[in-house]
């Protein structure tokens, strides 16, 4: 059998290249992601200053609105023209097919994360790039929280009829916890005087987040996935 | 381990499969043996793509086992994939990607040695060698047709099925896909064939399922496969069927009526 | 098994019940809040209860998921609606006890935060099993597992988020008398609990049972 890691990449290869030729979901998902921003903004901007740390939430709510807009999407694809079924029936773990969508997604998320945060700092002037670690920190685990626990719903959606309604319905309550964090995370940075021990303390419980999260959708991929 | 190439028949034994209330097979039993080809026949919704799908491992059965050579599905693990090939009616191609790309990528997947050989070698097989490098949305259903074909075939599978292979292929093509078949029989691989195309397929099969509304059924009596078809399915008060836990074609009880409701 | 743990179950529930109030009035009046605080009898059992109930369908997601066991498929079907159950219980008596005792209806404390969040999510489990289509009932075991699994998490992360934010009003946090009152309604719910969850798996086993009949009957 194809080894574990080589089926992964295999499968976000194949990604990258189906994206690379239309680029749409990137395009399609920077566009809403900036959208977002600028709709939030116009909630929470108050005689032309943003009330006070509303700005860590609309970072966050924007990457986790345009993440299930992105995941809806790719497995659109899957579906399309039921080639999930043509992995399904290769004699691979799928546990791996599994990282291999994870891992494409967090690529697009992260370049999606890119532009949002630079478009936040300059409409804001928010501080971000200060603790620039810290950030990238909270940003990159916030994500893998997210995306991880999203990649898993989605695939399990992939053939319910109402699978685009079903779809945010199951992720934000489960995914709220990564929200709270990212976003306590991300306003303490945005303090003044931030208080780093407790930046750090948000950045464990994301790690550890991710560590169980990820461990329990590798583990129930399978069993979910087949019938 | 389950070796390559080890089984030489794949045996259905009394398999039903429900969902809820909704019966999508009820017992079926029958045996297919290497160098044979199965024909699965039967109305839209009569449960043939369900059985298909169980015998790739796709589907587990509700009721009642599928053996392969002598193990069970669940024996045999996850390397009985390597051993089948599934032609599904959608095709599962890459329409962004070419040709040779997602031939590449299936044969990354199964861990094929030779892969860029065994690639060119399915590609000329297709007729696709001078657009090996075009991307799939742009071929015609012929075309992607073969080339499903050539990613079913190219790990060499012990077991092949097809699920509605000739929708949408010219006389040409048609005659193609029977050739190839033959070629498949004769090196004794275990063929099932689930079709609407009677006429492309008459005199091919060696043993023919009829399916109705997941139940196994006998044909009727005439000169070409369609006549018998049709007498089977159109005939006054339905087909008769096959009595529980009997493989081949041994006829009971008819049931009246018949119920074009799609199962998939 | 069945003919003498359920009439006991039952007779236990009823017995915690109808004695309940004999024994809650009887209770001390708390210093600050009089006759409100009894509510806590109902409001804090009511949480445990729906605890138990998550913890219950986190366990039976799992061995469905990985055995394929029916009855435990019916097990956290009964578990999240129960969960549901209780989870509204307590989400109607916590703002019913604040609005008296404090004046506000909802003040982000972090258990209620919590709370509201996992009925969310349990809702959404019975959303998926009703309207996911055929096929959802192993989906919704991984919910359930991932809901599961996020309690702690929950608990965590809105209990730091509210020590970091300040409060909007004083709200003195509540320390809990292990009293007998408070074990009495404790014991009676967690009875209560189980034998709802008694009864509806048993519902589920039998609604099982009928479509197997059902489709044996469509074969003769």
């Amino acid at each position: 059998m194809t080894g574990f890691l080589k089926v992964a990449w295999l499968v976000l290869r194949k990604d990258l290249r189906v994206e690379s030729r239309s680029r749409e979901m990137l395009s399609t998902t920077i566009f809403f992601a900036v959208s977002c921003v600028l709709v939030f903004s116009f909630g929470f901007v108050r005689g032309g200053r943003v009330v006070d740390g509303a700005v860590a939430g609309i970072l966050w709510i924007a990457i986790s609105f345009s993440g299930t807009l992105a995941l809806a999407r790719a497995f659109e694809r899957e579906r399309y023209h039921n080639v999930l079924g043509g992995l399904m029936l290769a004699p691979v773990h799928r546990p791996a097919i599994y990282l291999g969508k994870l891992l494409g997604l967090l690529l697009l998320l992260g370049i999606v994360e890119v532009v949002v945060v630079a478009m936040v700092a300059f409409l804001f002037q928010a501080s971000l790039f200060q603790h620039f670690w810290r950030l990238l920190a909270i940003l990159a685990l916030g994500t893998i929280g997210f995306a991880s626990v999203g990649t898993l719903f989605s695939a399990m959606l992939v053939r319910v009829k109402n699978r685009a309604v079903l779809l945010p319905v199951l992720l934000y309550p489960v995914t709220i916890p990564v929200l709270i964090m990212g976003v306590s995370g991300t306003a303490a940075l945005l303090q003044p005087e931030p208080n780093l021990a407790m930046v750090q303390l948000w950045i464990s419980l994301l790690f550890f987040f991710d560590t169980v999260f990820l461990t329990l959708a590798l583990w129930t991929f399978e069993p979910v996935m087949t019938e | 381990m389950f070796e390559l190439a080890d089984f030489d028949e794949v045996t259905v034994s009394d398999v039903s499969r429900f969902y809820g209330r909704r019966r999508a097979l009820a017992h079926i039993s029958l045996t297919c043996s290497a160098g044979e080809i199965t024909g699965l026949l039967g109305p839209n919704g009569a449960g043939k793509s369900t059985l298909l799908g169980l015998l790739a491992t796709l589907t587990q059965s509700s009721v009642g086992e599928v053996r392969y050579g002598d193990r069970t599905t669940q024996q045999a693990g996850a390397a009985l994939r390597a051993q089948v090939g599934f032609l599904s009616h959608d095709l599962q191609l890459y329409p962004e990607l070419s040709a040779r790309e997602n031939l590449e990528f299936f044969a990354g997947l199964y861990g094929l040695d030779r892969a860029a050989e065994r690639v060119v070698e399915a590609l000329v097989s297709a007729g696709l060698n001078d657009r090996a490098d075009d991307i799939v949305e742009g071929f015609s259903r012929g075309m992607r047709q073969r080339l499903a074909l050539e990613r079913a075939l190219l790990h060499s599978p012990r077991l092949v099925l097809f699920d509605e292979p000739f929708t949408g292929l010219d006389e040409e093509a048609c005659a193609a896909l029977v050739a190839r078949l033959r070629v498949l029989r004769a090196e004794r691989r275990i063929i099932l064939l689930a079709t609407h195309d009677l006429d492309a397929v008459d005199g091919l099969l060696d043993r023919v399922v009829l399916l109705r509304q997941g139940r196994m059924c006998e044909l009727g009596v005439g000169n070409s496969l369609r006549e018998r078809y049709r007498a089977a399915i159109f005939a006054h008060g339905g087909g008769r069927q096959l009595e529980k836990g009997s493989s081949g074609e041994v006829a009971v009880e008819s049931s009246p009526g018949d119920d074009p409701e799609e199962l998939r | 098994m069945n003919r003498i743990t359920f009439p006991i179950l039952v007779a236990a529930a009823l017995l915690v019940f109808v004695t309940a109030p004999f024994v809650i009035v009887w209770a001390p009046y708390e210093s600050t809040m009089g006759l409100v605080q009894k509510i806590f009898y109902f409001h804090f059992p009511s949480w445990m209860a729906m605890f138990l109930s998550i913890f219950i369908l986190g366990i039976a997601s799992v061995i469905y998921l990985f055995r394929r066991t029916p009855r435990a498929d019916g097990v956290a079907v009964s578990a999240a609606e129960l969960a549901v159950v209780f989870g509204l219980m307590g989400l109607i008596t916590g703002p019913l006890w604040g609005v008296k005792a404090w004046g506000v209806w909802w003040q982000w404390d972090a258990r209620l935060t919590m709370a509201v969040i996992l009925e969310l999510i349990l809702v959404a489990y019975l959303l998926l099993r009703r309207y996911g289509g055929p096929g959802s009932d192993r989906l919704a075991a991984g919910l359930g597992i991932f809901g599961m699994a996020n309690v702690p998490f929950l608990y965590v992360s809105t209990e730091l988020w509210r020590t970091v934010h300040p409060r909007t009003s004083v709200v003195p946090t509540l320390p809990i008398d292990f009293g007998v009152p408070l074990w009495w309604s404790f014991a009676g719910f967690m009875v209560l609990c189980l034998a709802l969850l008694f009864v509806r798996s048993r519902l589920e086993e039998q609604r099982m049972r009928l479509e197997r009949l059902y489709l044996t009957l469509e074969e003769e």
